[in-house]
């Protein structure tokens, strides 16, 4: 059981081409780093996984559990399991978040079967606790107004209480202090387990201190070029991203023809 | 969200779009002359100062041209020759829906009527075409002196309170429909809620419309008297026909000192019909009128309801909210005309525009420099959901003297790609999603209504957008 991402081509719809061949493997159980200096191509592949409008994809495929993702729509993607934790979570005015996430969860049931409140509150109030999220939250208008943290708060919470079988958290660090970046890794860290697999999407290593990531990745020019355990985030960290590019602009880059 | 999957719509009125073979006992016939006012007086055995109304009125209709110099061009598709002015079946409603002929009660039932009013209404008028089949209230209401029947009934039981106030708030001369409706009005409800009584649940009209070509000109009459309150609310379906139907209604309610009236539409009219409303209302010293105004359906609509501020400290208030689909336009706002010391107005007007559907924002506030202590508040905000889509703002705000004050707010705001985008990756579909964006645009004007009616309004907005997606 695994998210598979196999020589994965994409373009901005009529542009420019972002993703160039990249393969990636998320078992179940695992998570996943993906490294990479801006314009590398990190948050276009959250985003075409996701099936963002924005984007096409020119080859390859993307696989939950063995099934193909890339025909279906948005929504059935995520009512297929893929959870995407966005860098710049939306604002949706007058939906309150205990109505907007019952509504994504009712849109998992059958026809004619209805959620049940009294057992939705209490997932959701357990789930906010371990997210230190106050009460008056439910009320409070999606995302609305919200400080940088408690967007990613909220993010995590939609996380913890859709349950995907894929999660990608893009960027979920940005725009945190250290104390939210604290309670937001403690909340992926406990959602950790057999039965997710995780992809982390991050600049900075500093994330990756607290969520340790069991492979970590290094994508360049829309393909992945390097992987290995967690000491590559600390060597990234050390070193930067320019003797990767160094390393490659002769071998790697070279041997390989850019698609147009 | 692109837009080719948001094309045109026809939209699905389930529970509006049918109707049944026409029978009628009375036909006035198409077209519209003094004979035709004839008609209607003598079916109806009116008094002769009424007659004499209508047909003052119907000279007032002839010589006022149409209001295209402002308004929509649409109007001149109203064909008033081949129009049907009166069409009925009995002259008197009944008290029990077992002596509503079958097809009509049929009607009502699938409707949700008969069901309404054992749940949560104090009273119900069912009008069908030009005359109400059925009207009924509690009798504990009727014990404390509530009257509420239909504008025939009102003129004959209760002559002097009804002569004493009809056409008052709304002259004839108005505008050209309010005069057509004073020519050839049928239906409607009267009201009258004595001092003191305050009607705890609401009453309710529903207007239905089966005929074809046909013009339905219902005349509403509430006079709450000192003290009293009174919530009433209407509905109103239609099926949808391949000729224009015209639906032209005047609407006057009196609030004397201290009364508080609440009139709730919910307008669901089929998209060939014309509707073209006045309402206004008097609010006495101390009194409240609120109007909350939902305009879902109709081809185009021109409804602008107003409260004339009359005694020092009287409140309105008008709450609006409009969704122009593919083919509709809806032209709706709010009239405040300030007449007395501290009185104010509220204004909260939300326009949803779907496809190339078209919302107009009309207002306008009145406060002259004599008066001291008044206060408006307007807010309109527009929703766009597609680039096709059209908003415009025409208010018109007169305030003079130094001790008033006004408040004026206009947004207009789009859906945008990437709210559809972060709610569809939820598990929303696209439909789903543009429901919720469009009931969160007026999730705070809704909290505002009765529980009934926000819960039909959202299952009327859910319907639209399944409908306006692809």
């Amino acid at each position: 059981m695994s998210l598979v991402i196999h020589n994965l081509h994409a373009r901005v719809v009529g542009g420019q081409q972002i993703l160039r061949g990249l393969n990636l493997e998320i078992e179940k159980g695992s998570v996943h780093a993906i490294m990479g200096p801006n314009g590398s191509g990190k948050s276009t592949l959250s985003k075409v996984i996701a099936g963002h409008p924005d984007y096409e994809v020119t080859a390859g495929e993307v696989l939950l559990d063995g099934v193909n993702v890339l025909g279906m729509e948005p929504d059935a993607r995520s009512r297929a399991g893929l959870f995407l934790a966005f860098q710049y979570p939306v604002e949706i005015p007058g939906v309150s978040n205990a109505n907007f996430i019952r509504a994504a969860l009712q849109a998992r049931l059958a026809a004619g079967e209805e959620l049940e409140a009294t057992e939705y509150y209490g997932d959701l109030y357990k789930e906010m606790d371990r997210l230190e999220i106050p009460r008056n939250f439910t009320a409070r208008s999606v995302n609305e107004g919200f400080s940088g943290g408690e967007k990613k708060r909220n993010e995590v919470l939609q996380m913890a209480m859709l349950k995907p079988a894929y999660a990608i958290l893009d960027e979920t660090d940005s725009g945190l202090d250290i104390d939210a970046l604290k309670v937001v890794s403690a909340g992926v860290n406990a959602l950790r387990g057999p039965n997710l697999g995780v992809l982390v999407i991050t600049h900075y290593q500093r994330l990756l201190d607290y969520i340790t990531p069991d492979v970590v990745h290094v994508l360049v020019g829309g393909r992945i070029v390097r992987s290995a355990g967690p000491e590559l985030a600390l060597e990234l960290e050390a070193k930067g991203y320019d003797w990767i590019r160094d390393e490659l602009s002769e071998a790697a880059l070279a041997a390989e023809p850019v698609l147009a | 969200m692109s837009t080719e999957t948001l094309s045109q719509l026809d939209v699905d009125r389930t529970r509006g779009d049918f109707h049944y073979p026409e029978q009628h006992t009375f036909d006035a016939g198409s077209g519209l002359s003094h004979a035709t006012v004839d008609y209607i007086s003598n079916v109806k055995g009116e008094p002769d100062w009424i007659r004499e109304f209508r047909h003052k009125a119907l000279d007032v209709f002839f010589s006022k041209p149409m209001p295209t110099h402002w308004a929509s061009a649409d109007l001149e598709n109203i064909i008033f020759e081949k129009i049907r002015y009166y069409l009925a079946n009995a002259q008197r409603p009944t008290r029990s829906w077992d002596e509503v002929p079958d097809d009509v009660k049929r009607t009502f039932e699938r409707l949700g009527i008969p069901e309404q009013e054992r749940k949560f209404l104090a009273g119900v008028e069912a009008q069908f075409d030009s005359e109400a089949v059925y009207s009924n209230m509690k009798k504990a209401l009727g014990d404390q002196g509530v009257v509420f029947v239909g504008s025939t009934d009102g003129l004959k039981e209760h002559p002097e309170l009804f002569k004493k106030w009809f056409g008052k708030v709304i002259p004839t001369g108005d505008n050209k429909f309010s005069a057509l409706n004073s020519a050839v009005f049928s239906g409607g409800s009267f009201i009258y809620v004595p001092p003191g009584v305050k009607v705890k649940h609401p009453l309710q009209a529903y207007f239905r419309i089966n005929a074809e070509n046909f013009g339905q000109f219902e005349r509403t009459l509430i006079i709450a008297d000192e003290g009293s309150e009174v919530m009433y609310m209407e509905g109103c379906t239609a099926p949808k026909f391949e000729t224009a139907t015209l639906h032209s209604a005047v609407v006057e309610l009196v609030a004397l000192k201290g009364a508080k009236i609440q009139y709730v539409t919910v307008q669901n009219w089929s998209a060939n019909v014309f509707n073209l409303v006045t309402k206004r209302a008097i609010a006495h010293e101390e009194a409240e009128v609120k109007w909350i105004d939902c305009n879902i359906g109709s081809r185009l609509t021109m409804k602008y309801p107003g409260v004339i501020l009359k005694g020092r400290k009287a409140r309105g208030e008008v709450l609006s909210i409009a969704l122009a689909n593919n083919g509709q336009h809806q032209d709706t706002g709010a009239k405040m005309i300030h007449a007395a010391d501290e009185t104010t107005s509220n204004i909260i007007a939300k326009s949803i525009s779907i496809g190339k559907g078209r919302s107009s924002y009309r207002g306008l506030v009145h406060i002259p420099k004599h008066l001291k202590g008044c206060k408006n508040n307007t807010e309109c905000d527009a929703l766009l959901i597609n680039s096709t889509s059209r908003t415009d703002t025409y208010p018109a705000i007169t305030v003079r003297g130094s001790g008033n004050s006004v408040q004026h707010e206009a947004s207009v705001s789009q859906v945008s790609a990437e709210q559809i985008f972060y709610m569809q990756q939820r598990g929303l579909s696209e439909a789903q999603a543009m429901s919720l964006s469009v009931n969160g645009f007026v999730n705070d004007l809704v909290r505002e209504f009765p529980m009934e009616y926000s819960v039909e309004l959202k299952r009327l907005i859910d319907l639209e957008m399944e409908d306006s997606v692809g």
